[in-house]
Parts: C-alpha cells; sequence; structure tokens
C-alpha cells in the first residue's frame, strides 16, 4: 500500500502542495470568483423581483384609471342622457305651444266663416223675402188687380216660407 | 503469449513518484518534490479555475455554462443556509472551494487517460491528503466556536437535558466522538477512493489474465468481469460526487455545531 510504504518519503510533499494548490483553489477561486457569480445571481434574482414589482405596480396603475375612466364615462353617459331628455322636452313643449295657437287661429277662423255664413244667409233670406214679397205683389195686382200693400205682401210671403 | 503472465498491482497506481527530477527539492529541510499527485493537484486546480471562469460572464439571462457554475454555487449556498443558517453565507467560499476541489479530483482520477498512455492519479485516495482538508475543516470548527462561544464552547459535549449525574459519563463519550470527526472525514474519503481504484484494477486484472488463459476463460471470466467494470465505473462516478458532497455536508455540520452550538 503505497498510502502507507511510501508515507515517510512523500507526506511533506503531499502536504505542501496540497496547501498550495488547495489555498490557490480557495482564494483565487472560492474567495476572488464564487462571490462574484453569487453577486450575479443576486442581482438577477432583484432585477426579477424589481420587474415584477414593476409589471405589479403598472397593472394596479392601469386598473385604476381604466376604474376612472369608468366613472367618468358613466357620469358622462349620464350627463348625455340629461341633455338628450331636456331637449325632447323642450322640443314637445314648443311644438304643443305652436299647435296651440294653430289649433286657435284655425278656430277664430272657423267661428269667422261661420259668422259670415250665418250674415250671408240671413241677408239672402231678407233678399229673398223682399224678392218674394215684391213679386208677390206684383202678382196679386196683375191677377186680381187688387193693390197689396206692401206688409201685408211680407207677412204672407213670411208666413209661406215658413211654412215651406 | 498465454504463457506469459500479466503483472496487474492494484496497488501500483497509488505510487507517487517525483516528475522530472524534482525528487530532491526541499523547503526546510522537508521534501518538496513535485509528484504526479502534486501535478494533479495543480491540474485540478487549473480545470476548477476554468469551469469557475466559464461562469464569470455575469450575464443576465445566464448560458448553460453559467448556470451550471451557478447552480454548483447555489447548491453550496442552500446546503448552508439549510444546516448553519443565514450565518452559513460565509463559507460559502471554503465549503465550495474543498467541494468542487474534491469532486474535481476524483472525477479526473476517474478520466481513461490509460487509453492514450497516460495515468490519471486521484490524489484523494491518500491519507495524507485527505487528512489535511479534514484537519483544515476541523480547525475551523475549533476556530469558529472558540472565537463565538468562548469556553462556554464546551458545553457542546454535554447535549440539552442531559441529566447531572450523567454529565461525567456523557461528557466523555461525546468529546471523544467530536475528537473522532477528522479521522472518520478523512478516512471516509481516502477509503472510498482507494476501494473504488483497488476494485477497478482488480477486476481489469481478471479481464486481463481472463482473456490471456484462452477463450474460454475470457468468456467465462473475462467478459462478466468487463460487464462488472462498466457498472462499477458508473458507480464510481456517482461516489466521487457523493463523497464529495458528504465531506462538504459533514463540514458544514460541524461548523453548524460551532456557529449555534446544540
Amino acid at each position: 500500500m503505497p498510502q502507507i510504504a511510501q508515507l515517510a518519503d512523500t507526506w511533506s510533499s503531499q502536504v505542501f502542495w496540497l496547501l498550495v494548490f488547495f489555498g490557490i483553489t480557495f482564494f483565487v477561486i472560492g474567495k476572488g470568483m464564487v462571490p462574484k457569480v453569487m453577486d450575479t445571481v443576486a442581482q438577477r434574482d432583484g432585477q426579477i423581483a424589481a420587474d415584477l414589482a414593476a409589471a405589479k405596480a403598472a397593472r394596479d396603475a392601469a386598473d385604476e384609471q381604466e376604474e376612472a375612466w369608468r366613472v367618468k364615462e358613466n357620469e358622462n353617459r349620464a350627463a348625455a342622457q340629461a341633455i338628450v331628455a331636456k331637449a325632447k322636452d323642450e322640443a314637445a313643449a314648443k311644438s304643443e305651444k305652436k299647435l296651440k295657437a294653430a289649433q286657435t287661429r284655425i278656430d277664430k277662423k272657423l267661428t269667422d266663416a261661420e259668422v259670415r255664413i250665418a250674415e250671408a244667409r240671413t241677408a239672402a233670406l231678407a233678399e229673398v223675402e223682399a224678392v218674394a214679397s215684391e213679386a208677390a205683389q206684383d202678382i196679386v195686382k196683375t191677377l186680381a188687380g187688387v193693390k197689396v200693400t206692401k206688409p201685408v205682401a211680407t207677412a204672407a210671403v213670411k208666413e209661406q216660407m215658413a211654412h215651406g | 503469449m498465454a504463457a506469459e503472465q500479466a503483472k496487474v498491482d492494484p496497488m501500483y497506481q497509488f505510487t507517487i513518484e517525483p516528475l522530472a527530477g524534482s525528487g530532491g527539492w526541499e523547503l526546510a529541510g522537508y521534501n518538496i518534490a513535485f509528484t504526479n499527485s502534486a501535478l494533479w493537484m495543480l491540474i485540478t486546480t487549473v480545470v476548477l479555475f476554468l469551469f469557475v471562469l466559464g461562469g464569470m460572464r455575469r450575464e443576465l439571462v445566464p448560458g448553460r455554462w453559467q448556470m451550471m457554475v451557478e447552480s454548483f454555487t447555489g447548491f453550496i449556498d442552500n446546503m448552508l443556509e439549510a444546516n448553519i443558517g443565514k450565518a452559513g453565507r460565509k463559507y460559502v467560499p471554503y465549503v465550495f472551494s474543498l467541494f468542487m476541489f474534491i469532486l474535481f479530483a476524483n472525477l479526473l482520477g476517474l478520466l481513461p487517460l490509460g487509453v492514450i498512455g497516460l495515468h490519471p492519479f486521484t490524489f484523494t485516495s491518500h491519507f495524507t491528503v485527505t487528512g489535511v482538508l479534514a484537519i483544515i475543516s476541523f480547525s475551523i470548527v475549533l476556530i469558529v466556536g472558540f472565537w463565538r462561544h468562548g469556553l462556554h464552547f464546551f458545553s457542546l459535549f454535554v447535549p440539552h437535558g442531559t441529566p447531572l449525574p450523567m454529565i461525567p459519563v456523557i461528557a466523555p463519550i461525546e468529546f471523544i466522538s467530536f475528537m473522532v470527526r477528522p479521522f472518520s472525514l478523512g478516512l471516509r474519503l481516502f477509503v472510498a477512493m482507494m476501494a473504488g481504484h483497488v476494485l477497478l484494477e482488480v477486476l481489469s486484472s481478471f479481464v486481463i489474465d481472463g482473456t490471456n488463459a484462452g477463450a474460454g476463460f475470457g468468456l467465462l471470466v473475462g467478459l462478466p468481469s468487463f460487464l462488472l467494470m462498466i457498472g462499477i465505473c458508473a458507480l464510481e462516478l456517482l461516489v466521487a460526487g457523493i463523497q464529495a458532497y458528504v465531506f462538504a455536508l459533514l463540514t458544514s455540520l460541524y461548523i453548524n455545531d460551532a456557529e449555534n452550538l446544540h
């Protein structure tokens, strides 16, 4: 077993070179390089955590803005509906007024017309009576030779006309 | 040809040889020859350096290599945090170095370089090496323990809720189990790595000797041994990872004792 057989000859060289190379390993690799590697890992973890936090913050902000937009949108819609309703009411009131005015005008025209018709009829009737009584006077004078006075003739005509 | 005996010595692979005439190098009277063992420590260090260097691109979106390195550091970091807590993070450089150094040494020692005439050397199959690593870990436990808790660190030997009359009995047992830790830590890795390599070597001698002894023996002994070797090679890859993990895990558990007592 060389480990024991050569122990006396080689232990010092083994220990020396092990200390040299393990020392190099520890101080150069362990102390020098490993912390940097771990630092990189820590940086990456930090970056990922920061990115996630930023993304979450952005999402929250977006949610907030959407909520605000929704509220505003609802307000705008309500305002628009109010304006539309008001305009509708105003238009309805206006047209009602116009209609009323037109109705009044028409009614007035109608009444006037009726009055004029009545007057015209009365005048026509009076004329017819006058003509009829004159005609009756003439007819009686011609046929019977009797002179009928105007009031009598008129009364007779009136009577006849009343009978139809 | 069949008469010629194949000489497969399963222990020869652990022989340490000075390289390039460095056998006489000395430092303060101690021999510090640059051996094949030291060469593989150098190779391990360089390969590990290149591996981690590939993970240093520091990109926000990691590539495969960077991901691999980061998953190793993350693995050690998680292990220390699970076993020690927040205070465990400061031990990441040491435990990472320990784990990766042992892991790469184990894996590099398993490379099939014999095919192209080179001989990989697994220095973790030498208890001089694993022993030093275990002593370093144990020293850290002692230093951290006494630094943080002072003499109160000795309360480690008296578990919570021990009845007063039992303390004289329990404390020596706890003390012995505590002092055994560096040995179990170092021996476990050394034994596991050596046993695996010896097993592979013995099986390979079965393949070679069996085949040399004739077609019948080759089919009867050589082929099954060869198939078994393939399986054991896969097992050894697993063992290489598990032993490195166990070494790092036990180190972190021991450091936990020092950080938090019981």
